[in-house]
């Protein structure tokens, strides 16, 4: 096919998906009672309309990239590592926990070994939902989904019981950290610029690892035909296991980052949800790294808009969820239908 | 004596939209669809049977809008994945949080707000029977629902021709096609009528065994745990069922074990079904392992001991049929 004309076809199908998600959204808003337009101002208002909500975009594009290039590499040996949410979560743990003898400050390069004890966090957790998988059988849907409410739990069980707040223990989390302890922000902005660079090397990290090296040729070689690998010495159950170590490491990086770099402290929904929403992510590039930046910033759009819409028109702010579940089933739809009509005109 | 009684019948409330939920799953895998979007569909369900029985002030109304729910979401699963041949688990992974969002989105005007809920039902007869009486004498239709279609669906599969042909499907499309089964079209009818069973789940919380509606309500994680004792259950729905039950029990003895030690944290008890689910099909899933293959070389009692928990997923489980293909 013509250059051209592929991106055409590309162009169509994105013209498509957004049309049918768009449709789809308005509808669930008219259910809802809510002014469909007045919303879809808010959403994009609420993200983009000044610099200093530009920056809150950027602070949660930073999770999203990280967790979507983690997934990347999960999914490259065809690996559903719904686990990363909880791997988010350990990182952040460990992270505080790492924090928590510094009660009085102390030199910046302490944020260096907190980021590496979140890296590790998320590593461990990744590992036991893979050697479940390789040594057990468990399918990593159901250890990684298993340990995220465990990891829920652990979190929880650490704010209300050993690392409570002197005097009350609440959902408002631990204790805050030591402001010397805090990454660095842009002067006036909620975006700092440690984060921000992380999240750049680790997809570009991604990006090399998967198309340029040997290691990355052969997570995609056990994801397309594990027998295959397995018959050219390429060990699949290790390399099912370096891939959810790698994938862990960068998603308890997001969560390290969510402590040192935005909350300042271990709170209950310290991971967001962001692991699951970038597994929306990277399903919706169809795994196309390059697509990753920009999916995560939309996304990163709807999530911070949404925040005004429980004020502005007493709607839960839940809606970004709704809109980025409706585009990726859109799109999928759309691909899909392409694939259908294509096979019908070949039997013709 | 008393208390055992009303032990049970506390297990077997609480365990009823599990295993609804449990024989939805079974029905729709034993033809070879995973719908892994149970635990938003039953939320979904859940909001939509309390809101629809609270506008219409009839409980019975919101059952049946939670099977309308239930039936939907299987319906855009079959569209996408089994139709269209895109990735089952994908659209159902992507269909569980959308149907959260969409859930607490929607749900936001009805939450912890008072509604209607299913009557108790009283047999006569047997209520007034000494112990069996407290157990099944007096409980919500949902409980009564949940163990008639357990033993219907239980002689359906095995005892009667759709059954075996539900059965084939699953096993041996390939077969079936070739016999005249029209496999494709019983995988949509399956995935559909193991998503209604899936909405009257959510509605046997929303309206029976966790009446209201809230952020939390209370159900979230029971359609993990489902599909769970789905492989626990070896896709039979006694077994199923049983796993079901098991996981009630948990849920009450944690509810008596917070009583009895209120020093412990109360986490514990919400989080502990999920390390039990992990262990559960480590359980069942250990004897295909080499490193226990070898060991039950060694030990053949530990095989014997295992061969009973054993199970083996339908052949064509999660695979796309479509004979058109190869023409």
């Amino acid at each position: 096919m013509l250059p051209a004309a592929r991106l055409g076809l590309s162009l169509g199908r994105l013209a498509a998906s957004l049309f049918l998600s768009l449709v789809f959204t308005t509808l669930i808003l008219l259910i809802a009672g809510a002014p469909p337009i007045d919303t879809f101002i808010i959403l994009f208002a609420g993200g983009l309309g000044s610099v200093a909500k530009l920056a809150q975009t950027m602070s949660v594009w930073i999770p999203l990239v990280l967790c979507s290039s983690a997934l990347l590499l999960a999914f490259a040996p065809g690996l559903w590592n719904i686990g990363i949410e909880g791997q988010i979560i350990l990182g952040a743990i460990f992270a505080t926990g790492f924090l928590r003898p510094f009660a009085e400050g102390g030199s910046p390069l302490i944020l260096v070994g907190a980021l590496l004890a979140g890296m590790i966090g998320g590593s461990l957790w990744a590992y036991i939902a893979g050697v479940l998988k390789t040594w057990g059988r468990v399918h990593e849907i159901f250890g990684g989904l298993g340990l995220n409410f465990v990891a829920l739990g652990l979190t929880l069980w650490l704010i209300f019981g050993p690392w409570r707040r002197p005097g009350v223990a609440s959902m408002s989390g631990t204790e805050p950290l030591h402001p010397s302890l805090w990454l660095q922000e842009f002067k006036g902005l909620s975006l700092n610029p440690v984060s921000l660079a992380l999240a750049l090397v680790a997809i570009g990290l991604v990006i090399y690892l998967l198309r340029s090296t040997r290691w990355g040729l052969s997570l995609k070689a056990v994801g397309q035909n594990p027998d295959a690998a397995l018959l050219f010495g390429l060990k699949p159950n290790k390399r099912i296991l370096e891939s959810m170590l790698a994938c862990g490491a960068l998603a308890g990086l997001a969560g390290a980052l969510q402590v040192v770099g935005v909350y300042h402290r271990l709170l209950p929904a310290i991971s967001s949800n962001y692991g699951y929403t970038a597994l929306l992510v990277t399903m919706l590039a169809s795994f196309r790294p390059q697509l990753i930046p920009p999916i995560c910033f939309f996304f990163a759009l709807l999530n911070v808009g949404s925040i005004q819409l429980p004020l502005q028109l007493k709607l839960d702010s839940s809606l970004s969820g709704v809109i980025q579940g409706v585009l990726v089933l859109s799109v999928f739809l759309v691909h899909g239908l392409e694939g259908r009509f294509r096979l019908g005109r070949k039997k013709e | 004596m008393d208390f055992l009684a009303l032990t049970i019948a506390g297990i077997l409330s609480a365990g009823a939209p599990l295993v609804l939920a449990t024989l939805g799953e079974t029905l729709t895998e034993r033809a070879g669809v995973i719908n892994l979007s149970l635990d938003g569909t039953v939320l979904l369900a859940a909001m939509t049977g309390f809101a629809v029985a609270l506008i219409s002030g009839n409980p019975w109304w919101g059952l049946v809008g939670s099977v309308g729910v239930g039936v939907a979401t299987a319906s855009i699963l079959a569209l996408v994945g089994p139709v269209l041949g895109r990735s089952q688990l994908a659209v159902g992974f992507i269909l569980t949080l959308f149907c959260r969002d969409l859930a607490y989105f929607l749900g936001h005007p009805y939450a912890r707000k008072f509604g209607p809920e299913l009557p108790v039902w009283s047999i006569p007869g047997i209520r007034n029977l000494p112990f069996i009486g407290p157990i099944i004498g007096y409980q919500s239709p949902v409980v009564y629902l949940s163990l008639a279609l357990t033993f219907f669906f239980w002689w359906w599969l095995f005892s009667t021709r759709s059954g075996l042909e539900l059965r084939a499907v699953g096993e041996e499309p390939w077969a079936a096609f070739a016999r005249g089964i029209k496999v494709q079209r019983l995988r949509i009818v399956y995935t559909l009528i193991g998503g209604a069973l899936v909405g009257l789940a959510g509605g046997a919380f929303s309206l029976a065994v966790k009446p209201g509606w809230g952020r939390p309500q209370g159900a979230e994680g029971a359609g993990w745990i489902a599909l769970a004792i789905v492989i626990f259950g070896g896709w039979h729905p006694l077994r199923g069922a049983l796993g079901a039950y098991l996981f009630a029990t948990l849920q009450v003895l944690g509810i008596y074990l917070q009583e009895l030690f209120p020093g412990l944290p109360a986490v514990l008890f919400q989080v502990a079904p999920f390390p039990v689910m992990i262990l559960t099909l480590l359980l069942v899933n250990m004897g295909r392992t080499g490193w226990f293959k070898d060991l039950a070389f060694r030990y053949p009692g530990l095989k014997r001991w295992l061969i009973r928990w054993q199970v083996t997923a339908p052949a064509a489980l999660g695979l796309d049929f479509r004979p058109e293909k190869e023409t």
